[in-house]
């Protein structure tokens, strides 16, 4: 059996990777794949503590983020979209309209 | 008639404050006849209710009766424990003689102002502030406690700064105002100290109250309690203040940049005596003092032969009678001082008759000669302009001391009760004051002789002559005249308006019968206005008992002996400016060094200047550094550039970068795991 420890180093290695990308990249949709990112690892140590301490509750968790997560792709890709048609651009640099 | 007609007294000042508020606020657009109209409205009418009082007080409260004292009902003004005081008006004796003064001579030279003032600009303001003074000064007379007192007291002194400052574009005028302002404050500064003490030690400031007080505990005299003498000469250093003595006269020659009718009303006949009258006022707190009347009494007559020396050299004709007026008030100080008041205030109301009388015939001598101040560029004005040569005359000769005209009674009268004053100092007292008319006679007639008489000096083109050029350039702003007007009218001298000279005419009469009110019981009188003022100087005058010891005998030698050292005056001018008029420069250049002590003022002004003022104006320059740009601006500027610091540091956070908020969003989410996990191991369970 897969000891837990290995689950949470991967979920952590993936998260990291998602604030990286996140960070670095400056198209917003490669931006919004490094939140989908993060937030899959996020799933992955509910799961993981889930099947460690036998209890059901971390999976219906998983459940609602991805229910979450799906809402949040569907508007944040409308978003995208008319960022695209008003500015046609996607780099993050170049939205900055509330700066002071 | 009403029952209750004292509440009358009320309107005596509120008049005048309605002719203040009226020209004040609409006199802009009113035409000058309105505002001349109002004007004078608003001062004959409180000078009809005087008459009218003066006539009903003499009916009913003969001289003789004790309670003479008439007290208006007033209403509650400061009520707190400890401390009464009433919005409340007192007449008695004194206070009609100063109202008839005030009110009379104020409306007699307000009549005159009409003429002199018809072509200045802001003929409107001039009216408001004269009328606000005259609000002011009835205020003064009538207040029946120190507070009220001092309300007129400072509102008088905020008129002479206005008025002496009415040609504010001026820099000397606007500058002589703010001298007159500083100059008094310091001696209200003692009035204030004053008060403070009376309230400490009577618990009141009302004057009947005080004074009851007073007479109720003689043992405060016997004992000499300290705080009497403190009151007295703190209320003197006011009172040498307001009514211009050492050492604080030097505010009075230059007040003479005001126009000439504010000379004559506020800085000879009615402002400046405010101090003799409060001194009058408060006597029974000199008599409680030996020491405070004698220093009364030095101060006085050091300050009347001080300013008549200087009175001797001044070119300038409204200086002459500014140190002149310096002189006859510090004669006042010496009667008071020596416990004669009624002998002061009787000096106090022909000199407010002779010396305004001066200033009005001064003023028209300068408005015949378009602006022209200086007397080296009068003379033989005699027949050009004849109605103000002979009331001029009347004044001179009434100042001289030369019977029978006004100011020979007075003056004789001071002198008489200096001379025979139980003070040890009253031989030399009487000497100075005899010198002192000799030297007053002498400057009044050398202006007399320079301006009336010898060769008209005023056609000669002086703007030529470089000194003729500053007068020029002086007198050119003293009357708005245009600048074409000078030279080619210098030769159309005339003389003034029926309207200037009516007032000449009255005071003249009044400078000339002025004094036959105080004819002393030697010269077969009987000394009305002493009389007339014995009920509120019950406890000081001791005259008539002096008399009836020395009999008339002596007082008959001493007038002579004052009449004979005028006459001696009035030859040395008639030598010296009549006779041989190059005697007096010939004289002056042989004793150059003590000419030019007296023609530099003694340099008084300078001394206060290096010794007083230097150091001061060091100081604020030095507190300005530390304190003002050091502390106070130093800490607003400390608290902006800190706020301003953790601004920019703030503003930083706000990039508009969405990755940068990420970056700190991560940062945060980091540190607080840190936290988690590290808090542990640093401090135990969180």
């Amino acid at each position: 059996m897969v000891p837990t420890a290995y689950y949470l180093i991967l979920a952590a290695m993936l998260f990291s990777i998602g604030i990286a990308a996140f960070l670095i990249k400056r198209n917003v949709i490669t931006i919004f794949i490094s939140i989908e990112l993060m937030l899959n690892a996020v799933n992955l140590t509910f799961v993981a503590f889930a099947h460690m301490w036998h209890q059901v509750s971390g999976q219906i968790f998983v459940f609602f983020v991805m229910v979450v997560a799906a809402a949040e792709a569907a508007v944040g890709l409308a978003i995208i979209l008319s960022i695209f048609r008003t500015r046609q651009t996607l780099n993050v640099d170049e939205i900055d309209l509330m700066k002071s | 008639m009403n029952p209750m007609p004292w509440s009358a007294t009320f309107f005596i000042p509120l008049l005048p404050f309605a002719g203040f508020l009226i020209n004040g606020t609409l006199g802009r657009r009113l035409p000058r006849v309105v505002v001349s109209t109002v004007a004078l409205l608003f001062t004959a009418l409180p000078a009809a209710l005087v008459a009218w009082l003066w006539k009903t007080m003499c009916a009913t409260g003969a001289p003789s009766s004790v309670e003479s004292t008439i007290h208006p009902s007033g209403f509650d003004w400061i009520n707190i424990t400890g401390l009464h005081i009433d919005f409340a008006f007192a007449v008695d004796h004194l206070t009609l003689i100063m109202l008839a003064v005030v009110t009379g001579v104020g409306f007699i030279i307000h009549i005159y102002s009409v003429g002199y003032m018809a072509h200045e600009e802001g003929y409107w303001r001039f009216f408001a502030y004269l009328n606000l003074f005259m609000f002011f000064m009835s205020l003064l007379v009538l207040a029946a406690n120190f507070l009220l007192l001092f309300v007129g007291w400072e509102g008088v002194g905020l008129c002479s700064y206005l008025l002496i400052g009415f040609y504010f574009k001026k820099y000397s005028a606007a500058s002589a105002g703010k001298k007159a302002f500083i100059v008094n404050r310091i001696g209200d500064f003692g009035f204030l100290l004053a008060m403070f003490l009376l309230i400490v030690h009577f618990g009141s400031l009302d004057f009947k109250e005080i004074f009851s007080i007073l007479a109720q505990n003689p043992e405060w005299q016997q004992q000499g309690a300290h705080f009497l003498p403190t009151i007295a000469l703190l209320l003197l250093l006011g009172a040498a203040g307001k009514s211009a003595q050492i050492p604080l006269y030097i505010w009075l020659p230059d007040a003479m940049e005001g126009p000439t009718p504010v000379s004559a009303l506020i800085h000879a006949a009615t402002m400046v005596t405010a101090g003799v009258y409060m001194v009058a006022r408060c006597h029974p707190l000199f008599n409680s003092s030996p020491l405070a009347l004698t220093v009364v009494a030095l101060v006085g007559a050091a300050t009347a032969i001080f300013a008549a020396s200087i009175g001797m050299v001044q070119h300038d004709i409204k200086r002459v009678l500014a140190y002149s007026t310096i002189s006859q008030l510090g004669y006042m100080f010496l009667a008071c001082g020596v416990g004669a008041y009624a002998a002061g205030i009787f000096h106090l109301l022909t000199h407010s008759f002779f010396k305004a009388l001066l200033f009005l015939a001064a003023g028209s001598v300068i408005h015949a000669l378009h602006g022209q101040q200086d007397m080296r560029w009068m003379g033989g004005l005699r027949t050009r302009t004849p109605l103000t040569f002979w009331t001029m005359s009347a004044g001179v000769f009434a100042i001289a001391g030369i019977p029978p005209f006004a100011g020979f009674f007075s003056k004789d009268e001071i002198l008489y009760r200096t001379f025979t004053s139980p003070n040890p100092l009253h031989i030399v007292l009487w000497l100075v004051g005899l010198l002192t008319a000799g030297m007053t006679s002498f400057y009044m007639f050398r202006l007399w002789f320079k301006t009336f008489f010898g060769e008209p000096r005023f056609d000669e083109s002086a703007s030529l002559d470089l000194h003729g050029a500053a007068v020029h350039a002086r007198s050119s702003s003293t009357l708005t005249l245009e600048a074409d007007d000078q030279g080619g009218t210098m030769h159309s001298v005339h003389e003034s308006s029926w309207i200037m000279l009516l007032p000449l005419v009255l005071l003249a009469i009044l400078s000339v019968a002025g004094g036959w009110v105080g004819i002393p019981a030697a010269l077969g009188g009987n000394n009305q206005i002493e009389h007339f003022l014995d009920p509120v100087f019950a406890n000081g005058t001791a005259g008539e008992g002096i008399a009836a010891m020395t009999g008339h005998g002596l007082e008959l030698v001493l007038a002579v002996i004052s009449v004979l050292v005028a006459l001696v005056g009035f030859y040395i001018a008639y030598v010296f400016y009549y006779e041989k008029p190059g005697t007096a420069a010939a004289l002056a250049e042989r004793n150059k060094a003590a000419y030019s002590l007296v023609k530099n003022k003694y340099w008084v002004d300078e001394l206060y200047g290096a010794f007083l003022i230097t150091p001061m104006l060091m100081f604020t320059r030095i507190s300005e550094l530390i304190v003002d740009h050091g502390l106070v601006d130093g800490s607003g500027a400390a608290a902006g550039a800190t706020t301003r610091g953790l601004a920019w540091l703030t503003r930083k956070q706000i990039s508009g970068n969405i990755r940068s908020y990420a970056g700190w969003l991560a940062i945060g989410a980091a540190a607080v795991i840190a936290l988690m996990i590290f808090g542990n191991v640093l401090k135990g369970p969180l």
